[in-house]
Formats: structure tokens, C-alpha cells, sequence
């Protein structure tokens, strides 16, 4: 019989973002946890990345909110959660913001799409007035 | 401000960054390369990436921009000493990195720009003569 093991939070934390040195922060946790929890040098680099990205998309175009970082375990594998938040403008248009090249910014438009790719699960809440939350994860 | 060094070797500057990189560093280095290179009349310049964990794409631009920058002004760039998981993370990433030239390490960095400044690059005519 197939048991259904429950997803569970071992380990949370929450950092702010509201400066560029927050970024280097953001990144400097999130690059402790995914070591300390032996991810690969891959993983830890693509997470740590995509993490990079979305932290300075909520400074940037949200003008500054949080990260929640979550430690999650389903039986025995193990896997890190991402969820960045931000009050911002919002985005009328996710499709479109998704979209490799696109920028409102004089960016690459690479952030979202590369974090997309670079994790294994991608969502992302968003409506004009009401902020953006982009929640991502990736399993060892 | 904190600024990273810039030294200087023969016609050639070297930039080592092995400090975490934030957005207004990467901008300043980038400024601070634009006028030594005009101030010194550089033909090259060697940013030797290796002690960096990430590029993401902000740092990849710049590096980017610093590259466009130089080559206008008569000088050619090369990045040395990518970490391979930052190599695969940028191309999944969806950065390539056009118009950047890499190397593995600072010795093999240099011996290109030095033949590319002595007009060495392998354009010569000189494996078809006779
Ligand atoms: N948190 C956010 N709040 C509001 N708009 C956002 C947010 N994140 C992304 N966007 C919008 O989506 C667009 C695409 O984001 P993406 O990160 O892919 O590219 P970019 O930030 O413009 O450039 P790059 O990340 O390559 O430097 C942005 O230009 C912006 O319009
Ligand atoms: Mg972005």
C-alpha cells in the first residue's frame, strides 16, 4: 500500500528587502541553508540565483517587501521554498512579464523566466494595485 | 564608497572581484574601468571572475555593458575563471553573454589580449603563405 507522506516545514525564516544590501543577504542566507542542508554546488548556485532575481524584482519593481524562506520535507526528501512578497504596483500582464526579453525596465528581462526554469515549481500572484507574490521551489 | 581595485599590468588592467557584489559596486566598477581605460590608453582588460558564487542577470549585464564600453574605447575584455555550476545557471538562466570573450584562468586571459594587441589573433596570412 502507497503511504502519502505529508509535506511538512522544518525550518522557516524571513528576511526583509528593501535595500541592495538586503540582496546580498538575501543571497548570503539562502546560500547557508542550501550548504548546510548539502545541496549541490548546481542546486545551490541555480537556487541561490533565481533567488537573486526575484529579491531584486520585488526591490526594484515592488519597491521592497520580504523573502520567506521555508526548509520543506515529504517523508525523506527534502526541498526549499521560496516565497517573496511585496505592496507594489502589481503586474497587469503575468503571460506578458513571463516572457523572456520583456522589461519594463531597461532590464534583460530575464528574472522571471530564468527563475522559472531554474526551479521546480513556479507561482506567481499578482493583480494591478494589490502587490506580487512569486513563490518558487526546488527538490534536492 | 568601497571600490574595487584596479591594477594595472603593462598596457593590460586586471580586476579581481572577490568581494559580494552589489548592484552600485558593479556600477561603480564599471565607471572606474570606462576612465582608466581612457586615462591609460588600456588595449585590455581582465576581470578575473572566480571567487564570484553567482552572476545573475544584473551582474551578467554589466559585465556586458563594461565589455561594450571598452571595445569602443580600442580595448578588448575577457572574463576568466567562471565557475562551471555559474556557467550552467547563466545559460539556463538565458543569458549568453554575446560579445563577452571568457578564459579559464588569468594566464590564459592574458596571453590572448596580449596577441590580440600585437595584432596576433589569428587573422594573419601568414599560415597560407608560399
Ligand atoms: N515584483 C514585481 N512587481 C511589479 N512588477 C514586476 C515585478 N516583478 C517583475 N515585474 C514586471 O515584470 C517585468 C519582467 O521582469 P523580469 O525580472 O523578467 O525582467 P526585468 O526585471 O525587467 O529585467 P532583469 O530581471 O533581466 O534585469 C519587469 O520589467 C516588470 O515590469
Ligand atoms: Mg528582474
Amino acid at each position: 500500500m502507497e503511504t502519502v507522506s505529508e509535506q511538512i516545514i522544518t525550518r522557516s525564516e524571513i528576511l526583509p528587502i528593501r535595500t541592495q544590501i538586503d540582496l546580498v543577504h538575501v543571497r548570503q542566507r539562502v546560500r547557508t541553508w542550501l550548504s548546510e542542508e548539502r545541496f549541490t554546488l548546481i542546486d545551490q548556485t541555480k537556487i541561490v540565483t533565481a533567488a537573486s532575481e526575484l529579491a531584486r524584482n520585488a526591490l526594484e519593481h515592488g519597491g521592497g517587501g520580504q523573502m520567506e524562506m521555508s526548509l520543506l520535507a515529504v517523508g525523506a526528501r527534502k526541498g526549499i521554498r521560496l516565497k517573496f512578497s511585496d505592496q507594489g504596483p502589481g503586474i497587469v500582464d503575468i503571460a506578458m512579464a513571463l516572457k523572456d526579453g520583456y522589461t519594463t525596465a531597461g532590464g534583460m528581462g530575464l528574472g522571471l523566466g530564468g527563475s522559472k526554469r531554474l526551479m521546480s515549481e513556479f507561482d506567481i500572484q499578482s493583480s494591478p494595485g494589490a502587490g506580487t507574490v512569486v513563490t518558487v521551489t526546488r527538490w534536492k | 564608497m568601497e571600490r574595487i581595485p584596479i591594477l594595472r599590468i603593462g598596457s593590460l588592467l586586471l580586476v579581481t572581484i572577490q568581494v559580494d557584489l552589489y548592484d552600485d559596486l558593479a556600477l561603480q566598477l564599471q565607471d572606474d574601468l570606462s576612465t582608466r581605460i581612457a586615462e591609460l590608453g588600456a588595449t585590455g582588460v581582465l576581470i578575473d571572475i572566480s571567487a564570484l558564487e553567482i552572476v545573475d542577470s544584473f551582474i551578467g549585464r554589466t559585465l556586458a555593458n563594461i565589455a561594450a564600453i571598452a571595445r569602443v574605447l580600442d580595448a578588448e575584455t575577457v572574463v576568466v575563471g567562471m565557475q562551471p555550476a555559474v556557467a550552467i545557471t547563466l545559460v539556463e538562466l538565458g543569458m549568453s553573454l554575446p560579445g563577452i570573450r571568457t578564459a579559464l584562468n588569468v594566464d590564459l586571459g592574458m596571453e590572448y589580449l596580449r596577441q590580440a594587441a600585437t595584432g596576433g589573433d589569428g587573422v594573419g596570412t601568414d599560415h597560407y603563405a608560399e
